[in-house]
């Protein structure tokens, strides 16, 4: 065990997979001889040469239709996208091609790419740099999503992702790369260096892809949550006193449904929340798959908690989040009604 | 305050419409055999006029003629043309049953033969094309069972594609055909991914990747080029200009460029133009590019110069936006007919054994249909299963799929 960033253990779980497995490959913008904006690919070229890690030129779709000709000759790509902001030029290669070879060459090609992006907001980007798009990609048949929300996860995750014979998208809430953010942006974070999810098991394990995981039980409500906002709704919990049970959803592509209706049934409400916009966000697809799995035992409206509708703005940045207080509100509206 | 006239908007249109004389004045056709015959690891700035000009070998008399001739043996020149022969019956064929209801589309290569067969003849077992809608000589050279290709069509209940593609979209790993796409242009970067993939696993094998001339407006193809380009992938970048993408001419999409083999010139890539008519001509061009990636001094990029003398698909009706008669006025010819010449110049072949081939083709083409048609056709027959519909999307299916399959009580 050694405590992690989740860059680190982001890193690691490359390393171990490239250690492992001829068949990985690393590139994107800046990724080779520099390691990232982010610093998530830094020492792997040096580890495992120029043709293993390298730099690409600044073209989205190029750096995932030729990372789908590399997986359809059989390699594993472990690609980066700079921002999930940047995937907009790249969206007809995933959409197109690489969620569909499988289905439409009856098997004969298939498509194991992971597309890695920094997600989500909280650093000032702006609307560039800041947005969430899950569910442009859970919208689309032969795709799996992932969003982890801690080290040790996103570790396990992503080797679990590598090692998947399907593509799968890789959202990784950039907020959280250092430390659990809570939404208390005037507050210093917690770095993983101190907190137990920072610690992040030596080699190679996997997380299975649609697993949630129950990071905090309770009895009143059922919040539904992913990424950055799991820490969101775990404050919004402590600082009304609601006692929540908070479900890391994990991956939200296949869903697990099981735990879900399990914890709904119990609690009898249930609120989702989401950084990404509301309109035909993924908080409409739980919304609805909780009231048809579970209307009879809900005892009140199912409430969503996200993004505005606008464009993610610089200055307004902490009026767009959805922060503790705005959970936390939505918390007591639904344990009341 | 400026003394300049207002701004105008240029929008480029062809030659000729519709009850106009077919006019082809604008496309230079240089004598056959008068193109040089470089090197294959030549300096790509030195070789930039071959962008420009037209790589032909078979002159007006039939004669295989210039540094571009002499690749292929009399057996090899016959069996190209019963490939194209075979093409052009199945595509005839195939084109009466969409009229008949057997199935819902098609789309053919009247003219455009030569490109496909003879190219597929350049390349070696294992090596991969990411072809367009328009490229199955490939198959029909390489010996895919044409029983196949038409359960395709057909959608029938031995599709190998199970009925999820529309017809003419074939795959076949085996047969270095990778699965095609509808949207246009997407394959041409995933070639050279697919050859970055080769050469990082110091492989020998190469890919082809094809496009026509008016998808190469496409950011994808723009995409491929700057990475086969940055990379020295081993792939060869085919551009198919048969003149038409549809209603529109090609110069909507080369614009200013004088041809679209000059696109290649900017990214420092060896660029031909060949005749694609001429099945010589495109089998050494071919031999010449594959060559290349194969002892990996990198990309080459080929535009074949060609005419779609049918309607895009059987959606299209050319006869609105072209004059009727362009076909005929085509300055290079009929990619049937030159091969045909040649062989009985070389004292091969004769106006006899042609028919007598076109009469065994065709007869191989209508066995094939027949046994296709006893496994059924879109709307009569045997047909893959609505539980088909719901295999493949993934791996392994997952909950969610698994709970709809059920739903749709298949």
């Amino acid at each position: 065990m050694a405590r992690m960033t989740m860059i680190e253990a982001i890193r690691d779980a490359m390393d171990v997979m490239m250690a492992r497995d001829e068949r990985v490959v690393v590139f994107g913008e800046d990724v080779g001889y520099f390691g990232g904006v982010f610093r998530c690919t830094a020492g792997l070229q040096q580890k495992y040469g120029k043709t293993r890690c390298f730099d690409a030129p600044i073209n989205e779709a190029g750096i995932v239709g030729a990372a789908i000709g590399m997986a359809s000759y059989g390699l594993h790509p472990c690609i980066e996208i700079q921002f999930a902001d940047y995937m907009y030029p790249a969206y007809d290669q995933i959409v197109s091609e690489a969620a569909r070879l499988r289905y439409r060459s009856n098997g004969e090609f298939t498509c194991p790419l992971v597309v890695r992006m920094p997600t989500g907001g909280g650093i000032f980007g702006g609307q560039t740099h800041s947005q969430s798009p899950e569910a442009l990609f859970t919208h689309v048949s032969g795709l799996k999503t992932v969003v982890p929300s801690n080290p040790h996860d996103a570790k396990g995750l992503l080797i679990a992702a590598i090692e998947d014979p399907d593509p799968v998208i890789f959202l990784e809430p950039k907020r959280l790369y250092n430390g659990p953010f809570d939404g208390h942006h005037d507050r210093p974070i917690t770095p993983w260096s101190k907190h137990d999810l920072g610690e992040v098991p030596n080699g190679h394990y996997t997380l299975p892809l649609g697993k949630a995981s129950v990071v905090r039980e309770g009895a009143a409500v059922t919040v539904l949550a992913y990424g950055t906002m799991v820490y969101v709704a775990q404050a919004a919990a402590a600082e009304t006193g609601v006692d929540a049970e908070i479900i890391d959803l994990r991956t939200l592509l296949p869903l697990d449904m099981e735990t879900i209706v399990a914890s709904v049934k119990k609690t009898g409400r249930c609120v989702v929340v989401h950084e990404a916009t509301l309109t035909s966000g993924f908080g409409a697809e739980l919304a609805s798959l909780v009231q048809e799995a579970c209307f009879f035992q809900l005892e009140a409206p199912i409430a969503r908690v996200t993004g505005w509708d606008t464009p993610y703005p610089h200055a307004q940045e902490w009026d767009y989040f959805p922060g503790p207080a705005r959970v936390g509100r939505a918390l007591l509206e639904t344990v009341e009604a | 305050m400026t003394t300049d006239a207002p701004l105008s908007l240029h929008v480029p249109e062809p030659a000729v419409r519709p009850g106009g004389a077919p006019d082809f004045s604008n496309v230079k056709i240089p004598k056959a055999g008068a193109v040089p015959r470089p090197n294959i690891d030549v300096d790509p700035e030195t070789v930039r006029d071959l962008a420009f000009s037209i790589i032909r070998v078979l002159n007006r008399n039939g004669e295989a003629v210039g540094p571009w001739a002499g690749l292929l043996s009399d057996e090899e020149l016959i069996e190209g043309m019963r490939h194209m022969m075979t093409l052009r019956t199945f595509d005839a064929r195939m084109l009466i049953a969409q009229r008949q209801g057997k199935t819902s589309f098609y789309m053919q290569h009247l003219g455009e033969e030569a490109i496909s067969c003879a190219f597929r003849k350049a390349l070696s077992r294992g090596d991969m094309n990411f072809p367009t809608y328009r490229q199955a000589g490939l198959l029909i050279a390489d010996g895919y069972p044409m029983v196949d290709m038409m359960c395709q069509v057909y959608s029938n209940a031995r599709d190998p594609l199970k009925g999820r593609q529309l017809p003419v979209m074939y795959s076949s790993k085996e047969h270095g055909f990778f699965t095609i796409s509808g949207n246009l242009a997407t394959q041409y970067i995933q070639a050279v991914g697919w050859a970055m993939a080769s050469a990082i696993r110091n492989d020998n094998k190469i890919a082809a990747a094809w496009i026509g001339d008016g998808s190469t407006a496409e950011s994808d193809f723009h995409a491929a080029l700057v990475f086969a380009s940055t990379y020295k992938a081993p792939v060869v970048l085919n551009i198919v200009n048969n003149q038409w993408a549809i209603s529109t001419f090609q110069g909507i999409a080369r614009g200013g460029s004088g041809t679209f083999a000059a696109r290649g010139l900017g990214f420092g890539i060896p660029s031909l133009r060949v005749d694609g008519n001429d099945y010589l001509a495109v089998y050494a061009v071919a031999k010449w590019a594959v060559e290349r990636a194969r002892r990996n001094l990198g990309p080459t990029l080929v535009e074949y110069v060609t005419y779609r003398a049918g309607a895009h698909s059987t959606s299209d009706d050319p006869s609105a936006y072209r004059p009727k008669t362009e076909s005929d006025a085509w300055p290079l010819g009929d990619p049937i007919i030159r091969l045909k010449n040649h062989l009985i110049v070389r004292g091969v072949w004769s106006e006899e054994r042609h028919k007598q081939a076109e009469a065994e083709i065709l007869d191989t083409v209508i066995a094939a249909q027949k046994e296709a048609e006893s496994y059924g056709t879109l709307h009569a027959g045997g047909k893959p299963s609505a539980r088909d519909m719901f295999d493949g999307v993934y791996a392994e299916m997952p909950p969610h799929l698994r709970r709809q399959r059920q739903q749709a009580g298949v």
